[in-house]
């Protein structure tokens, strides 16, 4: 049986270079385009990691801006100060 | 970018600061007496340290980023004012789900606000405390968010003038008002049970996700954000409803029977009250996104089935009837939809015959059941409109003692026939709408036999008078305006005018 890990975020200028960081640094993970969102599915695992949003900003990025930008999620969370992970036990 | 930044503390360094040696053990009162609640449920507790919120998030971080959610909210509501944001909807009949939502679910925030105030004083562990003082503070933001974004509305459409007087007396309000009374009224461990696990974790993806995405397809910028705003709450609350689940089950295998009947109860609880954002789903957004059989699909098989294996480990099953609540994903919408239609003269919103093209919409969506047992019926009430006789339902109806959702779901297996259980209590007789609410009932009978229904209460004289006009002045209706069909309503007649302003124009 599938066991996808979910993020959604808005669909908008914060949100974006996360949503590009996470398809960046999970290359298995699909991207749902809904009105004013996006879901991102991956099996399994999904992290967002800092330093790929940070490079892609152009500016320092703490983590915790996630929670300016999250609609949902399904999975575990592991937050560090240096990554945000969802993930199942396999 | 190594030297940028010295943090004096790393983020499990912070949130274990700020959530732990916090409190003390009472030494004048015996900590049983300061806590009283904590453990009448049958929750056993070894360590309440071991209780992690894994978003760490702190009071100084929580308030930095609610700040900045509430600038971005707060501009955005005014300028859907200023700019006259509500002309830009695709269709006035897409207000009446706003009109739901204010009436049904604004009120329940506020409910959630005051469940978690209570709960956010009677655990005697810190890091629950902490974690249920911040949602109690959110379920406020919003209750009163939702407000004053479709305070908006409430300047040219009917049906939103009175939404939390209307709450606590509206038949149909009772559904989501008896939801969170029931909630409110367990013990601290059920309440979290109900509300973070069941209805945040496993069941609120469905009411806020595609119903803010409806929003935004049908031109609601107001709703969409406050919407989303809320729903980067949610986000943590999620993660409270499964931290609190895991929490009671790494405590103690004495725990487990009580949590997986909490969860039965609550997921069957939480599928009754859904039956109000299925409808508004599949029938009150003029542009749909998905429908609830999609949304079901992503959201509960998908995406619950996921977490229900993780807690496999811990000798935990998927809730008792999720098959039945599948298969009711082909036909609850529809029905309730037929429910509100044979009502709409006692509601305070408009109902309405999809037009030819949404019906094709539902058919497509619904190959399995909208034209072999929904499309007739449509269509056949659609004719008798047209020919003069718009059929009102002028008895009212027998409601389930549990839900409270009028007793006109069907059986699964047999659309043609009527769900109907009973219970003996104490010499009486009790009906419910389904096995999943009989079973609630039977548990705990002292309990809803206490139910407010609301159809009772009008037989027995408690609600304005013996005549259905006499109860809707006393639900303070504006008759004429905030009743009755879409067709014909000072509402459709308000937005005609509009656009053909905008063609002249």
């Amino acid at each position: 049986m599938s066991r996808k890990v979910s993020i959604t975020l808005q669909n908008n200028d914060d949100a974006r270079p996360i949503i590009e960081a996470i398809e960046k640094d999970n290359p298995d993970s699909t991207v749902n385009i809904y009105p004013a969102m996006v879901k991102i599915d991956c099996e399994g695992r999904l992290i967002v990691k800092q330093e790929t949003v940070e490079a892609l900003l152009g500016r320092e990025w703490d983590v915790q801006e996630l929670h300016l930008s999250i609609v949902s999620m399904a999975g575990n969370v592991d937050e560090e100060d240096e990554y945000f992970e969802l993930s199942w036990n396999l | 970018m190594a030297e940028k930044r010295k943090k004096k503390l790393g983020i499990k360094q912070r949130y274990s600061m700020l959530t732990r040696g916090l409190s003390w053990e009472t030494t004048y009162q015996d900590m049983d007496k300061v806590f009283p609640y904590d453990k009448f449920e049958g929750i056993h507790i070894h360590d309440w340290e071991a209780w992690e919120d894994p978003f760490r998030l702190t009071m100084d971080a929580y308030w930095k980023f609610q700040s900045e959610k509430e600038k971005k909210l707060y501009a955005v509501i005014d300028s859907f004012a200023q700019n006259n944001g509500h002309l830009g909807i695709t269709d006035a009949r897409y207000v009446n789900a706003i009109k739901l939502f204010l009436t049904g679910i604004s009120p329940a925030e506020y409910q959630a606000a005051r469940g978690f105030t209570h709960v956010g004083r009677q655990f005697r562990g810190v890091g629950p405390r902490v974690a249920c003082q911040m949602q109690a503070i959110d379920e406020l933001r919003h209750a009163q968010t939702q407000i004053h974004s479709m305070s908006h509305y409430n300047k040219y459409f009917d049906g939103l003038h009175s939404g939390p007087y209307m709450h606590d007396r509206v038949w149909y309000l009772s559904v989501p008002k008896s939801f969170f009374d029931d909630a409110r009224t367990a013990g601290p461990f059920e309440f979290l049970t109900s509300i973070s696990f069941a209805f945040e974790y496993v069941l609120t993806n469905l009411l806020f996700v595609p119903f803010m995405s409806g929003a935004a397809f049908n031109g609601d910028m107001a709703t969409v954000t406050f919407g989303f705003s809320a729903q980067s709450d949610e986000a943590r609350h999620m993660t409270l409803g499964l931290a609190v689940i895991k929490f009671m089950l790494e405590q103690d295998e004495r725990n487990i029977p009580i949590v997986q009947r909490w969860m039965d109860k609550w997921f069957w609880r939480g599928t009754r009250l859904l039956t109000l954002v299925a409808m508004m789903m599949d029938y009150m957004l003029p542009k749909r996104v998905m429908s609830w059989r999609e949304a079901w699909d992503i959201y509960f098989t998908e995406a619950g089935g996921a977490l229900f294996k993780d807690l496999e480990r811990y000798g935990i099953r998927p809730p008792k009837y999720a098959d039945i609540a599948t298969k009711e994903a082909e036909h609850l919408s529809h029905q309730a939809w037929h429910i509100f239609y044979n009502y709409t003269h006692a509601a305070a919103f408009h109902t309405w015959v999809p037009e030819k093209e949404e019906l094709d919409w539902l058919s497509e969506k619904y190959p399995n059941t909208f034209d072999k047992y929904y499309r007739p019926r449509l269509e056949y009430l659609d004719k008798e409109e047209k020919a003069g006789r718009r059929f009102y339902n002028d008895t009212l109806p027998m409601l389930c003692q549990v839900c409270q959702i009028p007793m006109g779901y069907t059986e699964m297996d047999d659309p043609t026939t009527i769900s109907f259980q009973s219970s003996e209590y104490k010499g009486d007789k009790y009906h419910t709408c389904s096995l999943g609410c009989k079973d609630i009932f039977d548990y705990e009978p002292e309990k809803y036999v206490q139910a407010w229904l609301p159809v009772h209460q009008i037989y027995q004289g408690n609600c304005g008078g013996p005549e259905i006009e006499d109860v809707l002045k006393w639900y303070n209706f504006n008759l004429g305006a905030d009743n009755l069909d879409y067709s014909g309503s000072p509402d459709q007649k308000l937005w005609n005018e509009w656009q053909a302003h905008r063609k002249k124009a």
